[in-house]
């Protein structure tokens, strides 16, 4: 779904969230992990809310995650997309949550609970973002 | 202990385009309000306004000609703020630190800005509850629409509620608007078919006709010592209990990761509870709901949080006619958001304070108490 011409905007980076971006630009979904207590936290801060711990480790994810629940921008259409993104909250099987994208799927099949795997789709500023495909679509 | 009351309520028309400026609004609100509670600004000691508001305080007292502020505060969570500023005036006169506090929200967000407008790039995370922003803009949730949707449609799955469900609230906040001179859509009804021919503005929770309006207008609110108010030129309308929450993990709008079921709203159900420990009152106890209604769903899912219906069965509860002017618990009877105007929760605030007097143009019979809802906040007011 990604025209060349036209690319999703570029990511904030802040100093406690750097690590996300600079991972998804390597291909990598990473999740920031308390060092001591080992429970994974997002959005990510820099201190663990268990153990207050501030060794965050960034981790990296399986990938694999499963659909929450969707929503599709329609109008005013949003900026840096060709079509309307199907936006989703993604619960890693890992346990985080996350919004992302769901791409390589018609509108009317989405559906909470879909078993999705992540990749990555190019920002501008050169970023990338993680996405999730359906398990099994034809990439 | 001193108790504190609403002695004053102001405002500006509420329009497409003011004309003048976010300050000027400001201005002539908290100025309306003074008037309205038979009170100068030399009697004001304090100041609140939101996080969000374009005005500062430097400017108000520049206005208005206020000589001395005791206090000022701002108060984040958007338009959460709106209920939670009562809170924040009432704890504040409570204290002894104030005796006269003025709350106002003024706001172009319609001709200046566009609020509801997608964006491309967001504040860099930091007060102001912005961060969220960072993990929503580069997916498309750009607007706060698209921000809502995601926890909307989570609540149509958990209930099988459909969009003609949420609906029923656009269309019952229009026939109130229809009927109060100072709402936009005044005269203008809407029905069910016309709220399900309306474009979608994120599928498949919410259409046009799910959004409240991009208003421009101003709103001031007044709170004093309740043994001051009982001298003033109102029936002062105390406030029984006021109370604010900010659970773990919450966020104004994506609110998605405090880690119970999106379907509910754990912060509202806070809210409900230390009202109760407050007061002894319910909200179903009151016989006005002022709820915030930013979208459609909202509404549902705040019924269902504050002790109105069961949960998954605020659409029945609506369908039974609940919330009529004449049913069990009426529901904004100056029409909302949706039917009268955006100034972010605070012309519900008036509104409220108008039933509780007696003086609303949808009165609703027999009031004695009203409940004020922002979602993370919530107050009981009542006249005498």
């Amino acid at each position: 779904m990604a025209d060349a011409a036209i690319l999703r905007p570029e990511p904030v980076f802040t100093p406690d969230s750097a690590f996300f971006w600079e991972g998804a630009a390597r291909g990598e979904l990473l999740i920031k992990q308390c060092g001591a207590c080992l429970r994974y936290w997002h959005p990510p801060r820099p201190m663990c809310p268990a153990c207050n711990a501030t060794r965050m480790v960034p981790a990296r994810m399986s990938g694999f995650g499963t659909v929450y629940s969707w929503a599709m921008p329609i109008h005013p259409f949003p900026h840096g997309f060709s079509a309307p993104p199907i936006v989703v909250l993604v619960d890693l099987d890992e346990g985080p949550r996350i919004v992302s994208n769901l791409v390589g799927v018609d509108p009317r099949n989405v559906q909470n609970g879909l078993r999705v795997h992540v990749e990555f789709e190019p920002a501008q500023g050169g970023r990338s973002v993680p996405v999730f495909r359906p398990l099994g679509a034809a990439p | 202990m001193t108790r504190a009351a609403i002695v004053g309520i102001g405002q500006t028309e509420f329009s497409k385009a003011s004309g003048r400026s976010e300050l000027q609004l400001a201005a002539e609100a908290v100025l309306a309000a003074l008037d309205d509670a038979g009170l100068t600004a030399a009697d004001v000691d304090g100041l609140i306004t939101f996080t969000l508001d374009g005005s500062d305080e430097v400017g108000v007292t520049r206005c208005l000609g206020i000589p001395d502020l005791k206090y000022t505060s701002r108060i984040p969570q958007g338009g959460a703020a709106s209920v939670a500023s009562i809170f924040h005036a009432m704890s504040a006169v409570m204290a002894g630190v104030c005796d006269v506090v003025v709350v106002w929200r003024a706001m172009n967000e319609r001709s200046q800005f566009r609020f509801g407008q997608p964006i491309a790039r967001g504040n860099i995370p930091a007060g102001g509850g912005s961060s969220f922003m960072e993990w929503c803009l580069p997916f498309g949730a750009q607007s706060p629409a698209s921000w809502e949707a995601l926890t909307a449609q989570a609540y149509m799955h958990r209930y099988g509620a459909t969009n003609e469900d949420f609906g029923l609230v656009s269309v019952l906040l229009r026939k109130h608007a229809a009927t109060n001179p100072q709402a936009w859509f005044y005269g203008k009804p809407i029905t069910l078919e016309d709220h399900q021919a309306s474009r979608w503005i994120v599928a498949p929770s919410l259409r046009l006709l799910d959004c409240c309006q991009e208003s421009d207008g101003g709103v001031a609110v007044v709170i004093a010592r309740e043994d001051r108010a009982r001298d003033l030129k109102q029936t002062p309308v105390t406030i029984h209990g006021a109370v604010t929450t900010l659970p773990f993990n919450h966020e104004i709008i994506s609110d998605y990761y405090h880690g119970h079921d999106l379907a509910q709203l754990p912060m509202a159900q806070r809210v409900a509870a230390r009202l109760k420990d407050l007061t002894g009152m319910s909200p179903p106890d009151t016989q006005v709901a002022m709820i915030y209604d930013n979208f459609t769903p909202q509404i549902l899912m705040q019924l269902e949080a504050y002790g109105y219906c069961g949960h998954g069965e605020a659409k029945d509860y609506i369908r039974d006619g609940n919330l009529e002017l004449d049913g069990s618990s009426p529901l904004s009877p100056n029409g909302g958001h949706i039917g009268e105007g955006y100034i972010h929760g605070m012309n519900l605030i008036t509104e409220g304070v108008r039933q509780a007097r007696g003086t609303a143009a949808n009165q609703v019979a027999n009031v004695k108490t009203v409940f004020l809802a922002s979602g993370v906040a919530g107050a009981i007011i009542g006249a005498g």
